[in-house]
């Protein structure tokens, strides 16, 4: 099947300029992103994990066309975003939306609920009748577990999972085609997280929509995609089905970010063997040689420092970039 | 030995709406050493009891009821006293540590001003314990970077920092309130590994306030769950995972998404979390309640000891709790 989005070596990178250095200086570059591909097949949903600083958040705003990339290509549907003229672009905008971590820092407080939910239509599609647009309005508040007569409140008024569900209203509201979430539940309650979780997953499957689901709890990301990607420094570390890269993850990241993750049984926790990733994300401004994870690698070697690894297939489309990719089995299953 | 003990603690904020309860009555008790992880959602009063212990609490707030740390009153102690017990035997790190440490002080000397205002002792000395302590918590070249502002380190050596902070004065008891919320996961391991540490090598009693029952299984002794201020159960923490007594810490174990598991759907806890100016007069956790019954929201359950070791507040039989 053709792809719905087809990111092609893409690299995004930002002009810093030092501290203290005189104008004229030459800014530094920073790789936010670093040479990443993948495909993305309508329908399906990719998720994204990494630490903060991998890049996560820059690919997603590049796909949206908030950022622009300085190098690769983003294919949607078949067309260069790079390429596209004005009116195309915003064409594609109706098509790709994109949710937020903060729920109510990305609401407008001075606006209804109904408006917030509204304003896309009415941008992108002002000749739709108003009649028309209070009823898809509301038709799609229920849809997400929102009471349709809040619709004139402010969002002060509701709580974080609602705000979200708010968001995810606004964003749905265009029938986009590809939906991009940036850390949409982190700020959530437990009990509450699982509530939009499943809300999106649903949405998804109802809708056709194809999803990129970015966040740093694996757990999650596990639960919501088909296929994920592990990013770090910019760079793809492993991309895979997601059960193969949980329970057998290849690269020694994908490995050590399972292993932080904690699992709430503690007789599981005890016995489960938890080697601890040491140190911090180096500065992408001085991005180690060869392969960017050699500084915290348990398995790095001298040729780690010298070639970088490409990205190969290690088994039916189980993709890692590591000298010396091996298959750990990490989790002994529950039940 | 009991170190800390509450005796009916309750916090009442003055508000424009009326007085609004953020924590009603709570009982509970930590010995020496002893790792208690108090969990809760956002509302439940988690951190507002732990800011009543330390006498922390907004200009509104007021807390009744007792905070007896080794027999003494923290709630009626006067200031000069409670400075000496929160320099001394208390101390506590908070969720965000870059706006707990001032950016336009050197960290060395935010650090040796414990020292020297609680202990008396040089400025030099000072400093000397404190590059000593920035070393045990894991902070690399301490002695070089301890005279670096705030913002020359990560979230997580700023964390590292703030424990080292808090271990200065080699308390007994240490209330950490989210500490790790605002960390990637790699680095939670680490920070948890460091509060491990410390608990082992200093004898230190930790109070872990956390929404995150994940680290709870992995860090702590007992577990003691809240909900809109109240109490929902407590007990050691392998018998709450393994066999919760309460419908909420039941929900709540389900609703996480784990990475050994392979669910399609989450299961979930329906509604929001609690307003705490509008609480039944009942269960708190009622509204949200799958088994709720009809006297639910307007009896309150007590909270009744069993197993010994337990405690829970439920009219549920406790083998009715799924």
């Amino acid at each position: 099947m053709e792809p719905i989005l087809s990111v092609q070596d893409l690299s995004v990178t930002f002009d810093i300029h030092p501290q203290g250095a005189w104008p004229w200086t030459k800014p530094q570059k920073l790789h936010a992103v670093n040479g990443i591909s993948f495909d993305l097949a309508p329908g399906q949903c990719l998720g994204v994990v990494g630490e903060s600083g991998s890049g996560k958040s820059t690919l997603a705003r590049a796909i949206v066309g908030t950022v622009p990339s300085s190098h690769g290509r983003i294919m949607f549907e078949g067309q260069d975003l790079a390429s596209m003229s004005p009116s195309a672009r915003r064409v594609h905008r109706k098509d790709v939306q994109m949710i937020f971590q903060d729920p109510l820092a990305a609401l407008n407080p001075r606006m209804t609920v109904g408006d917030i939910i509204a304003e896309p239509l009415i941008t992108h599609e002002p000749k739709v009748p108003r009649a028309e647009v209070r009823k898809r309005v509301q038709a799609l508040m229920e849809r997400v577990g929102l009471l349709p007569n809040l619709v004139n409140r402010y969002p002060h008024e509701f709580s974080g999972g609602q705000c979200q569900r708010i968001g995810i209203a606004r964003a749905l509201i265009l029938k986009p085609k590809l939906l991009i979430c940036d850390e949409p539940v982190s700020a959530l309650d437990v009990s509450v997280q699982a509530q939009v979780v499943n809300l999106l997953r649903e949405l998804q499957r109802d809708m056709g929509l194809s999803m990129i689901f970015i966040a740093h709890d694996l757990s999650v990301v596990k639960h919501v995609s088909d296929k994920v990607m592990v990013m770090y420094l910019g760079r793809t570390m492993e991309m895979a089905a997601s059960k193969p890269l949980t329970t057998g993850p290849r690269h020694p990241y994908s490995q050590a970010l399972i292993a932080s993750v904690p699992i709430p049984d503690p007789v599981l926790e005890r016995a489960r063997k938890r080697p601890v990733l040491e140190g911090e994300l180096p500065s992408p401004l001085r991005p180690p040689s060869g392969c960017v994870f050699r500084t915290r690698c348990p398995k790095a070697q001298a040729i780690c420092a010298e070639i970088r690894p490409p990205m190969t297939d290690a088994e039916n489309d189980h993709f890692v970039a590591c000298h010396f990719e091996e298959r750990q089995e990490m989790l002994v299953f529950a039940r | 030995m009991t170190l800390l003990q509450t005796k009916d603690l309750t916090v009442t904020f003055q508000t424009a709406d009326g007085p609004v309860n953020a924590v009603n009555g709570v009982n509970f008790s930590i010995d020496k050493g002893e790792t208690l992880a108090i969990v809760g959602e956002s509302g439940s009063g988690k951190s507002q009891t732990a800011f009543a212990i330390m006498g922390l609490l907004a200009r509104n707030g007021r807390a009744s009821g007792q905070a007896l740390f080794d027999g003494q009153d923290l709630l009626a102690m006067p200031q000069k006293a409670l400075n000496k017990i929160r320099a001394n035997d208390v101390a506590m790190i908070f969720q965000d540590p870059m706006t707990s440490l001032n950016p336009y002080i050197r960290i060395s000397d935010q650090m040796a001003e414990v020292l020297t205002l609680h202990k008396g002792i040089s400025k030099r000395d000072a400093i000397t314990q404190s590059v000593r302590m920035l070393d045990a918590v894991g902070i690399p070249d301490a002695k070089a970077r301890i005279s670096s502002f705030p913002h020359e380190f990560s979230g997580g050596m700023r964390q590292r920092i703030m424990i080292a902070m808090a271990l200065l004065c080699e308390p007994r008891l240490l209330i950490a309130d989210e500490p790790t919320t605002a960390l990637d996961v790699t680095v939670q391991a680490q920070i948890m590994r460091v509060l491990a540490d410390i608990r082992r090598d200093f004898g230190t009693a930790i109070i872990l306030i956390t929404h995150d029952l994940g680290i709870v299984a992995d860090a702590c002794d007992r577990t003691l769950v809240l909900y809109g201020g109240q109490i929902m159960e407590d007990g050691p923490t392998d018998d709450v995972f393994a066999r919760p007594s309460h419908p909420y810490t039941a929900g709540l174990l389900r609703a996480v998404p784990r990475l050994d598991r392979d669910d399609d759907e989450l299961l979930t806890i329906a509604g929001d979390p609690p307003d705490m100016s509008r609480l039944p007069a009942g269960c708190p956790f009622s509204p949200r309640c799958a088994a709720v019954m009809p006297h639910c929201p307007t009896v309150k359950p007590r909270l009744e000891s069993f197993d010994g070791t337990r405690r829970r507040a439920c009219h549920l039989q406790i083998d009715e709790v799924a």
